[in-house]
C-alpha cells in the first residue's frame, strides 16, 4: 500500500545537505542563476546574503512597523483627547482642557506599544507562522538544520523541476547528502 | 571547562576574547542545550530554588495579609506615604533598565560581547519589572481596584487623570514589560526550535515545538526576524530611557524639596542602567561558575560590564553633586535645609553610606587590576546594588518626612512587613530566574553560532 501511494503523491521538492553557510551561499546562487525560483535554504542562524543569493529583495517588516507606530500615535493621542475633552472634562483653573504638552508621554509609550506589536506579529504572519506541518520536517536530517547543517529545497512545483536535473545539480554543487522531501 | 587564572592575569584586556576558541556549530549548540535538557537537575539547583521559593511563600503570606488588613501593617504614616513600596519599585525597576541597554543598545552599537548576556539579562528584566509592578498595586490600599487606572468605559462615569505622572508610569510600566516580553519572546523562537529538535522526551519535545511555533530556519523568515528584531531594538531603546524618566516625573513633578528638580531624569537613567549593570554582574558571576560557561561569558564580558558600571556611577556622582550645587546656588531656604537635613539629619548616615557604596568602592574599577578580578567585580556589584537602594530610600523618605512646615515633620520607619515583602519580591526574582535557567537556554545559541561564524571569518 506504501508504495502505490507513493507513486501517486507526488514529492514536495528535493533537499540538498551542506556542510557550511558558504557552500549553502553558493549552492543558492546557482541555483538562483539555474533558472529555479520556488526554493528555499534553511540555515541554525542567520547567514548573511543567503536571502539575497535566493533572488529575495526586501521585506514588508519596516513598513507594518511603521503603520503601526503612526497609529500607535494617533489612538494614544485621541485617547486622551477624548478622554480629557469629551467624556470627562475637568476644569482646573480655567486652563485649557487640550492641554497636550501633558499627553506626549502616554502618546509616546502608546507608540512604542502598537509598533513593537505589529513589529512581532508583522513577522509571524509573514513568516506563516505559527505552522504546526511543514513537509520539510519529514527529512530526517532536517533536526540538524537547528544545529549546525545548512540546507537548500527545491520544491516539485518550480516550472523547471525534474528530480534527475536537480539530483546532478545538488551533487555538482557540493552538497553531502540529497533527500526527496515528502509532502 | 576550567577555567584558566593565570592565563587571565597574563592577557592583556584587548586581547580578551568574546569567546573562547575550539568551539564548533554543533558543540556551541549542545552545550548550551543540555543545560536544559539534562535529565538530572544540579544540586545548587533545589537548593536555591528551595531558598528563594520558601522567600515568595513569606510574600504571598504578607500579600494576603496586606488584602486582608491593609497597608496599615507598613510603616507609611503622613508625612512619609510613600515608603518603602516605592524605594522598591523604583530599585527594582531601574535593575530591569540594564537587560533592555544590553539587547537593545548594544546591539545597535553592534557590540558583539553582547551575545552571551543578553538572554538572560532579559530574563532579568522581565522578572524585575514583574516585582516592580507588584509594589505600586499593592501600596494602593485597595490592590482589587488597580484597573481604574486604565481608561475603561466605566459605570461611574469617571476616567482616569492623563495629566498626571502617576498615569503616565502606568503606561510607561505596561509597555516597559510587553515590549520586553515580546523582545526576549521573539529572540526564543529560533533556540526553542533548537530544542524541539534536540529533546528526546515526548513531552518536551511537544511543549517546545508549540512555542517554536513551527520555526524551521528558512532563510527569508531570518530576514525578516533580523529586519524586525533590528526595529525592536530601535524602538525599546528610546523606551527604555523614558520608563525611567517618566520614573523620575512622579518625583520632579511634584513640589517637594529634594524632588523638584529638573535633572531627575537623566540622573534616574543613568543610575537605572548603574543598578542594572551590578544585577547583571551579580547573576553573571555565580552563573558562570556554576554551570561551567566560562568559555561563553569571558573575563571580557564581565570587564565591559564593569566599565559600563564606572562611567554610569560617575554620571551618577555628577548627579549628587549638582543636586548639592543646586541647593545652595538656588538660594532657596527649603532646598538648603533639605540638603543639610540629608547630609546630617537624623538620616545622615544613610547618605554617607550611599556615597560610600556608589561613589566611592566603585572607584576600585579604575584599576586594571582590579576591574579584570572576578571576586572584586563580584563584591563592588553587591556593593552598587545596596547603595542604589539607599539612594532611593534618602530621596523618597528623607525628602518627604521634613518638608515646608516644621509642623508637618515626623519619623518614618519600615515595619516588619516592610522588610519581609521586600525580602519576598527578592525571593520571587531569584525563583523565576531559577526555573528559567532549568527550562530555556540562558545564552541565546542562534547568536553564539553567529558570532562564532563571524569570529572564524575574521581570523581567516
Amino acid at each position: 500500500m506504501a508504495t502505490s501511494n507513493s507513486e501517486k503523491i507526488p514529492l514536495y521538492g528535493l533537499m540538498a545537505e551542506f556542510a557550511s553557510p558558504e557552500t549553502l551561499i553558493e549552492a543558492a546562487r546557482q541555483a538562483h542563476a539555474a533558472g529555479f525560483r520556488r526554493m528555499d535554504a534553511y540555515a541554525p542562524f542567520p547567514v548573511e546574503g543567503l536571502a539575497e543569493a535566493l533572488g529575495f529583495h526586501g521585506s514588508r517588516v519596516p513598513l507594518i512597523v511603521l503603520i503601526g507606530g503612526i497609529l500607535g500615535c494617533l489612538g494614544g493621542f485621541l485617547l486622551q483627547y477624548w478622554v480629557a475633552v469629551i467624556d470627562y472634562p475637568i476644569n482646573i483653573g480655567g486652563r485649557p482642557l487640550n492641554s497636550w504638552p501633558a499627553f506626549i508621554p502616554v502618546t509616546f509609550e502608546v507608540t512604542i506599544l502598537i509598533a513593537a506589536l505589529s513589529a512581532v506579529f508583522g513577522v509571524l504572519a509573514l513568516n506563516g507562522l505559527p505552522m504546526p506541518y511543514h513537509p520539510v520536517f519529514n527529512v530526517e536530517r532536517f533536526e540538524l538544520a537547528s544545529r549546525n547543517r545548512f540546507f537548500l529545497c527545491i520544491e516539485a512545483t518550480d516550472g523547471q523541476f525534474d528530480l534527475e536535473n536537480v539530483r546532478r545539480f545538488f551533487e555538482s554543487a557540493g552538497s553531502q547528502g540529497v533527500y526527496e522531501v515528502e509532502p | 571547562m576550567e577555567a584558566n587564572p593565570q592565563n587571565d592575569s597574563a592577557q592583556t584586556e584587548d586581547s580578551l576574547p568574546v569567546i573562547e576558541p575550539g568551539y564548533t556549530f554543533g558543540s556551541i549548540t549542545d552545550k548550551i542545550s543540555s543545560i536544559v535538557l539534562t535529565g538530572r537537575t544540579p544540586r545548587f539547583w533545589y537548593i536555591g530554588f528551595a531558598l528563594s521559593f520558601i522567600l515568595v511563600l513569606v510574600l504571598f503570606f504578607c500579600i494576603a495579609a496586606l488584602l486582608a488588613v491593609g497597608v496599615g501593617l507598613f510603616g507609611i504614616m503622613i508625612p512619609v506615604a510613600w515608603g518603602f513600596a516605592i524605594v522598591n519599585f523604583v530599585w527594582w525597576i531601574g535593575i530591569g533598565h540594564a537587560g533592555t541597554l544590553i539587547s537593545a543598545i548594544l546591539l545597535l552599537l553592534r557590540q558583539k560581547w553582547r551575545q552571551s548576556i543578553n538572554r538572560f539579562a532579559e530574563a532579568m528584566t522581565l522578572f524585575a519589572v514583574a516585582c516592580a509592578g507588584l509594589f505600586p498595586v499593592l501600596h494602593l490600599g485597595r490592590p482589587w481596584y488597580a484597573y481604574w487606572l486604565f481608561p475603561y468605559p466605566s459605570t461611574m462615569g469617571i476616567q482616569p487623570n492623563f495629566r498626571s505622572p502617576l498615569v503616565w508610569d502606568v503606561f510607561a510600566v505596561s509597555t516597559y514589560f510587553t515590549v520586553s516580553l515580546l523582545f526576549w519572546f521573539l529572540g526564543l523562537i529560533p533556540d526553542l526550535a533548537t530544542l524541539r529538535d534536540r529533546a528526546t522526551g515526548r513531552v518536551p519535545r511537544f511543549i517546545y515545538g508549540m512555542l517554536a511555533m513551527g520555526w524551521r530556519g528558512s532563510a527569508i523568515h531570518w530576514q525578516r526576524y533580523e529586519m524586525a528584531y533590528l526595529l525592536l531594538a530601535g524602538l525599546a531603546t528610546p523606551l527604555v530611557v523614558s520608563v525611567h524618566t517618566v520614573v523620575s516625573f512622579d518625583f520632579a513633578v511634584a513640589l517637594v524639596p529634594g524632588w523638584h528638580s529638573t535633572i531627575f531624569p537623566p540622573y534616574f537613567v543613568a543610575g537605572a542602567i548603574y543598578s542594572g549593570f551590578a544585577m547583571v554582574l551579580t547573576i553573571a558571576i555565580p552563573l558562570r561558575k556554576l554551570y561551567g560557561l566560562e568559555d561563553f561569558i569571558t573575563l571580557r564580558h564581565l570587564k565591559n560590564m564593569g566599565m559600563v558600571m564606572l562611567a554610569t556611577g560617575m554620571i551618577v556622582a555628577y548627579g549628587y553633586l549638582i543636586e548639592t550645587f543646586m541647593a545652595w546656588y538656588s538660594g532657596d531656604l527649603f532646598e538648603k535645609y533639605m540638603m543639610m537635613n540629608r547630609m546630617f539629619g537624623p538620616y545622615g548616615w544613610m547618605y554617607w553610606l550611599l556615597i560610600l557604596f556608589n561613589i566611592v568602592i566603585p572607584q576600585a574599577l579604575w584599576i586594571r587590576r582590579l576591574h579584570t578580578n572576578v571576586a572584586v567585580l563580584f563584591v563592588i556589584a553587591i556593593a552598587v546594588n545596596i547603595g542604589m537602594w539607599l539612594e532611593r530610600y534618602v530621596i523618597v523618605v528623607v525628602s518627604l518626612h521634613r518638608d515646608y512646615m516644621p509642623s508637618m515633620w515626623g519619623m518614618y520607619s519600615g515595619t516588619i512587613v516592610d522588610y519581609a515583602v521586600f525580602a519576598g519580591s527578592i525571593g520571587l526574582f531569584v525563583c523565576l530566574l531559577f526555573i528559567f535557567i532549568r527550562v530555556l537556554p540562558m545564552i541565546s545559541i542562534f547568536e553564539m553560532r553567529e558570532l562564532m561564524h563571524e569570529e572564524e571569518a575574521r581570523s581567516e
